[in-house]
């Protein structure tokens, strides 16, 4: 049977155990019928040119594991950032883990999707936001479909969140294929600061599929600070869905860092509700083997003086691909847009290949728009001058591309999670530095 | 110390050294003299190995060892050190975290542990010291946004740090205002020792001043047409380059 007719048939076998969440049963019926007619996306859609997801689509997942799996504190240390307090939501095969996580409800809600999806307290947040923001495709349906468990997240307003919240998904070995369908809620209200570091990580060589959606809302003048951290086995791959809605003044920043995993679509857009917003988008791709990355953005401004700023650095060795689809929309109201988007590359092997594209649709007159691309080599000078000085070249390569790749990170904002990123991408490129005078 | 016998080298097929005899002994500090377009930095690229530049005849070696078929890094091994003329930008990359790296490198060919941090740093303290060079210079990107000047004060700190053997300083003075090249000559001068040396490339007899050579060398047209003292290079700062190459001419 092809994976969506099991999917859809599954769906039907579970529906029962749908009942015990109020208000989103609707909703779920709505979106598997979705789900049945349009399916998955192929590379038919414009979207989808350069990926595919036929080689990752032939696994039979199972979608619902029997249990969860016991790790411990030491087991995941390592993918925490574990040096700062933070609020830690953990996720086991789609199942949340109590004692490895840490939660809250003083003044800030940093808990589950599905304790707010049962209780009543919650039911006019899910009912004003809940699958508003992601738009009616395949995959999003799927997700909403299906999806049971996330973070659900409440920054109430003038609140500045008192320490980092960090989303991590494991998936273990239990099952021979797994599928995820993580679901996050984040809501930030007027006023208010919330950091998030998000991170999908499979600890088995079982094929894993994890299609997450997540729905952000910004506040008038809320801030947030987004991290996302991809770094996984090359049996993982990752559907990363994000949809961003600011209103007025809020500024919203979002750093992807894609360093592995057998694929990864990050599909990252913004609405901008509002005048004088801030929206940006950074990643630092560094991928091997046959790995492959694909960024598509979409910025939609919207309403007149707002920004927004697109940063994207890759690095591609051996048959690695990379994609980068940019897509940037100016509305006739949204004048004095300042629109900024860069996407600068490095094949390191003649069979890595980068498919690059910006689209800008304006049709405001007086706007800033600016976007550049650059495919390339290292600089031969440099690398003349790196070896001058005792570096052998295998060396002066990696460094002038950790060169190249560290300075996206200028703009993170959580020192530990700059110095972990620091450290992954001199590991990456085999690079040995930390040397602080 | 650094032998060259004949040296022809061309760039993209256009021969621009024509036969350049050299021999530099430990110790000693030459300059080489030249106008515009002569090959004085072809030479100096040669010698470190730029692979743009091909070399078609005669030999380089380097105590004794023939230096035309290593690799740029290997050379540097061996002890040879190019201040560049236009150092290169790194952003992202640190003063500090550059030369940790090429020690460590050097060391390493040598079959050395890494140099311990403590001792890195005390080295690093001194010769910033005496290159009168700023501690917040040290953590910022490489020659990123620097001046002229400041680029060649700390091409002039990584001889410093790396004690080569034979340094060639390729238009040192270039950028620089009489302050700087004060510092910059007093620093070179403060490593002059007997077992090592010095070869400077220069349009302009200033810095000669402050780095008083042993010989002087005129390079016109890809040769070395005249060789004498320290006195040839006020020589040529008076009369300029024409009457070497009438001279050559009779």
């Amino acid at each position: 049977m092809e994976l969506k007719d099991k999917l859809v048939s599954s769906f039907f076998a579970l529906e029962e155990e749908f009942d015990a969440e109020n208000g989103i049963y609707d909703i779920r019926n709505q979106a598997i019928k979705d789900f049945e007619t349009l399916g998955f996306p192929n590379r038919k859609d414009e979207n989808w040119k350069y990926t595919s997801l036929n080689t990752i689509l032939k696994h039979d997942y199972s979608l619902f594991p029997k249990k969860e799996d016991a790790l411990e504190y030491r087991d995941i240390k390592k993918y925490l950032i574990h040096d700062i307090d933070t609020y830690n939501l953990v996720f086991i095969d789609g199942i949340y883990s109590s004692h490895l996580s840490q939660t809250t409800h003083d003044k800030i809600d940093v808990c589950l999707m599905s304790s707010a999806l049962s209780k009543d307290k919650y039911r006019p947040l899910i009912e004003n936001y809940y699958n508003k923001l992601a738009p009616k495709t395949g995959l999003n349906s799927l997700n909403t479909a299906f999806a049971r468990e996330g973070a659900f997240i409440h920054i109430h307003k003038n609140l500045q969140a008192d320490k980092p919240i960090q989303i991590i998904n494991f998936a273990t070995g239990n099952e021979s294929a797994l599928m995820l369908q993580p679901r996050n809620l984040i809501m930030v209200d007027e006023n208010s600061h919330v950091q998030i570091i998000e991170r999908h990580q499979s600890l088995t060589d079982h094929p894993v599929l994890t299609n997450s959606v997540t729905e952000l809302f910004a506040g008038k003048r809320a801030f947030v600070d987004y991290y996302k951290i991809q770094n996984d086995k090359d049996s993982a791959s990752l559907i990363d869905n994000t949809f961003i809605e600011q209103q007025g003044e809020s500024n919203v920043s979002v750093h992807t860092f894609s360093f592995g995993g057998k694929l990864t679509r990050n599909n990252l857009n913004f609405y901008q509700k509002g005048e004088r917003i801030d929206s940006t988008m950074k990643g630092v791709t560094i991928i091997e083997d046959k790995q492959h990355v694909d960024h598509n953005t979409l910025v939609h401004h919207i309403e007149p003086n707002c920004e927004s700023h697109q940063d994207y650095k890759g690095i591609y060795g051996d048959r690695s691909t990379g994609v980068f689809n940019g897509k940037v929309i100016v509305e006739k109201e949204a004048q004095k847009t300042n629109a900024y988007q860069a996407n600068n590359n490095i094949l390191a092997d003649d069979k890595a290949t980068i498919n690059s594209k910006p689209q800008l649709e304006i049709f405001a007159d007086d706007v800033k728009c600016s976007h550049g691309c650059t495919i390339g080599q290292l600089d031969e000078e440099a690398l003349f001058y790196l070896q001058s000085r005792g570096i052998p070249r295998k060396e002066a390569r990696g460094l002038l591309m950790y060169a190249f790749a560290n300075n996206v990170l200028e703009s993170v904002k959580i020192p530990e999670v700059k110095k972990r990123i620091n450290k992954l991408i001199a590991t990456k490129l085999g690079v040995e530095l930390g040397f602080n005078l | 110390m650094l032998t060259i016998k004949n040296l022809h080298a061309s760039i993209e097929d256009k021969e621009i050294l024509k036969g350049i005899n050299l021999e530099i002994k430990p110790g000693e500090v030459h300059a080489i003299m030249g106008p515009n377009g002569s090959g004085k930095s072809t030479l100096s690229s040669v010698i470190a190995g730029r692979e743009e530049y091909e070399m078609t005849e005669g030999e380089i070696t380097f105590e004794g060892e023939d230096l035309s078929e290593m690799d740029p890094e290997e050379r540097a091994h061996k002890g040879v050190f190019l201040s560049f003329q236009y150092p290169v930008e790194i952003p992202g990359v640190s003063v500090t975290n550059f030369i940790k790296t090429a020690i460590n490198a050097q060391r390493k060919a040598h079959g050395k542990e890494d140099m311990p941090a403590n001792e890195m740093l005390k080295m690093i303290r001194e010769k910033s010291e005496m290159l009168a060079i700023d501690r917040k210079f040290l953590s910022r990107s490489l020659n990123e946004g620097f001046s002229g000047g400041e680029k060649k004060r700390n091409e002039i700190f990584q001889m410093a740090m790396l004690d080569p053997k034979l340094s060639i300083l390729d238009e040192t003075d270039s950028g620089l205002d009489i302050d700087a090249l004060k510092i910059v000559a007093d620093g070179v001068n403060k490593l002059r020792r007997e077992d090592n040396a010095v070869l400077l490339i220069t349009h302009y007899q200033r810095l000669l001043n402050y780095i008083v050579p042993d010989v002087v060398h005129v390079l016109v047209d890809g040769k070395i047409v005249k060789s004498g003292g320290k006195e040839l290079a006020l020589e040529l700062e008076e009369r300029g380059y024409d009457w070497v190459k009438q001279e050559k001419t009779v």
